[in-house]
């Protein structure tokens, strides 16, 4: 978890034609937030909350 | 009035899909009927959960921010919820999940009371919780009222609108459950995801591209702002980035992340979350922007002679001008007015189902309210024992009645005005109320007087700031009022659009002072400690 903790403060740190640049970087961070958080719940899923039913 | 019967004929879908989708025969159990039976599948969790966090803000509020302020309004508001919800989803919702799954719990005050071996400060904090979610419920209302109204040309009236409006949702909260209640937030989720890019599509087709009207705006000195951050001090940019933080504390957000069938589930919503936000915000944010060249549409036109009159001649305005032509450069309505200048009639009639599924998120509020009201209270307090399950059921359902027509009684008795500031309240209400989840979840050494003290930090705060805006009027945009002076120092003014703290929105210090409470009180309670068994359950050691 305190890697996710990390990896979400330097993102929250990051955030603070006929498309304004404003947009484009705005546009491109937040895909790029799905993209980090695709890489988090593969590498550190918390699979101990997992209902063992389901495994 | 084509568009009127399209909303109405959509209502009717609504209707059908909740009272279709409500899952099984026969009288439900709580679990079923509040919970869906914990059974939601991942494309249901994902869309139901998107469009239970958009409000009508998400299509009208945002287009009017950003014609007024530009595209800042992206950063302010959108990418900071695309960060911080999914984030809140997946550190928060996955344990809300398991913790609901092994022990039972429906709702997060039954977590708390759990947690922290408590019982009246569980009822406390419903008390808070409830009383910050009614305004919803009452804003969804008015909403629906005054949307069938717009579009049907005063033809349907304010009262007869809200009405229709408050059966339908009452009509499939009640027969649906949540099962019925996901199903149309999903609907209404694709609905939003549809409209951004058809209504940008068709109204690019009708401004001759986006171009020269972007070209247009970066070559005047009086709107190039709106294409960068200017308008947008970074204080208050910084203070907005908290608001997110209210999402997963919201008790309907927190009942819906039990619902889904497998942790699994919450994979593909965490990953997916940010995208569907950029698919809804996005068209939002850029249409309000280019709506500043719309010249040739006479109510833009109006609204920019408005903002031009304000600018020259404010100060010497009577406040009462003043106001009225505040209320006319208001562009709450500018994606209204673009539709109505540039699309056929179509899409505006789209886009009357598409402000109606906003303005009904209200349903996933209701159902919080029932459930917590049935499993914190009715059954808490010995209601469940001695009636039984099926009561229990039957009891939500009468509460989800008597809450709708509340709501719509109260809706057309009191002026909007006063629950549009009473929403803002209650997002740095349940910011405020955020640590009791962390510190539920993550810290061991939290206790019950630690949590009191952050529920009653979070009403007395909100109340002030209530009162703080009721008392003392707004200055005009520029001025401040000083509220409280600390040796020459403004801690607490009066803004234009609302109230500040050391230059900071409300919510930094009330939220921030709620974690340090948290931290304060329960160090200096360590008696009132969770027992081992207690604390072994929330903080199992993982290999």
């Amino acid at each position: 978890m305190a890697v996710t903790l990390w990896v979400a403060l330097a993102l929250y740190i990051l955030h603070q034609g006929f498309v304004p640049i404003g947009l484009f970087y705005h546009a491109a961070y937040t895909l790029a937030v799905s993209a980090v958080l695709a890489w988090l719940v593969r590498a550190y899923w918390p699979a101990h909350l997992e209902d063992p039913a389901d495994a | 009035m084509i568009p009127a019967i399209v909303i109405f004929v959509y209502l009717g879908i609504v209707l059908f899909i909740g009272i279709a989708n409500r899952g099984g025969h026969g009288d439900p159990d709580a679990e079923r009927y509040f919970l869906a039976g914990r059974a939601l599948g991942p494309a249901v969790f994902l869309l139901s959960l998107v469009g239970t966090n958009m409000t009508a803000f998400s299509i009208l509020g945002a287009s009017g921010h950003a014609f007024s302020n530009g595209i800042v309004t992206f950063g302010l508001m959108a990418s900071s919820s695309a960060l911080i919800i999914p984030f809140g989803l997946f550190l928060i919702g996955t344990r809300l999940w398991s913790l609901g799954r092994r022990r039972g719990f429906m709702t997060p005050v039954q977590m708390f009371r759990d947690r922290w071996e408590c019982r009246h400060i569980g009822t406390a904090i419903f008390a808070v919780q409830a009383v910050l979610l009614v305004p919803y419920i009452i804003i969804a209302v008015m909403g629906g009222g005054t949307t069938l109204q717009t579009v049907s040309n005063g033809l349907v009236p304010f009262w007869f609108g809200g009405a229709i409006v408050s059966l339908v949702i009452m009509g499939y909260v009640f027969f649906g459950g949540m099962r019925g209640t996901a199903w149309v937030n999903a609907f209404q989720t694709v609905l939003f995801l549809l409209f951004g890019a058809i209504a940008v599509s068709v109204i690019a087709n009708g401004m001759g591209g986006f171009r020269g009207a972007v070209e247009d705006l970066l070559a005047s000195p009086a709107t190039s702002p709106l294409l960068s951050r200017e308008r947008v001090a970074p204080l208050y940019f910084f203070s907005y980035s908290f608001i997110p933080l209210s999402s997963i504390a919201f008790p309907h957000i927190a009942i819906f992340c039990l619902t889904a069938r497998r942790l699994g589930h919450f994979r593909k919503t965490v990953v997916l979350y940010p995208i569907c936000m950029l698919l809804i915000w996005l068209p939002s944010v850029f249409l309000g922007v280019v709506a500043n060249r719309a010249t040739d549409v006479p109510a833009i036109e109006a609204k920019l002679e408005a903002r031009s009159t304000l600018a020259t001649a404010g100060p010497s305005l009577e406040p009462a001008e003043a106001a009225a032509l505040g209320a006319q450069a208001s562009g709450d309505d500018v994606i209204l007015r673009l539709v109505e200048g540039y699309a056929p009639l179509w899409l505006a009639a789209l886009l009357g189902a598409a402000v109606m599924a906003a303005v009904m998120a209200a349903d996933s509020q209701i159902l919080a309210l029932s459930t917590m009201f049935t499993e914190d209270i009715f059954a808490f307090y010995g209601g469940k024992a001695r009636f039984g399950d099926r009561v229990q059921v039957q009891t939500g359902r009468i509460f989800i009645v008597l809450i709708t027509i509340a709501a719509y009684a109260i809706a057309l008795r009191t002026p909007q005005s006063i629950f549009n500031i009473a929403t803002q309240y209650a997002f740095a209400g349940y910011s405020a109320l955020f640590p009791l989840l962390v510190g539920a979840l993550f810290w061991r050494n939290s206790t019950k007087w630690g949590a009191l003290a952050v529920t009653l930090w979070t009403a007395v705060t909100v109340l002030a700031v209530a009162i703080i805006q009721q008392t003392i009027p707004a200055p005009p945009p520029g001025q401040t009022v000083a509220v409280l002076t600390i040796g020459g120092t403004a801690v607490v003014e009066r803004i234009a659009s609302g109230t500040t703290v050391f230059g900071l929105l409300p919510v930094v210090p009330m939220t921030i002072g709620s974690a340090l409470l948290m931290g304060v009180v329960s160090r200096l309670t360590p008696g009132a400690r969770a027992n081992g068994r207690t604390l072994d359950t929330y903080f199992p050691k993982t290999a």
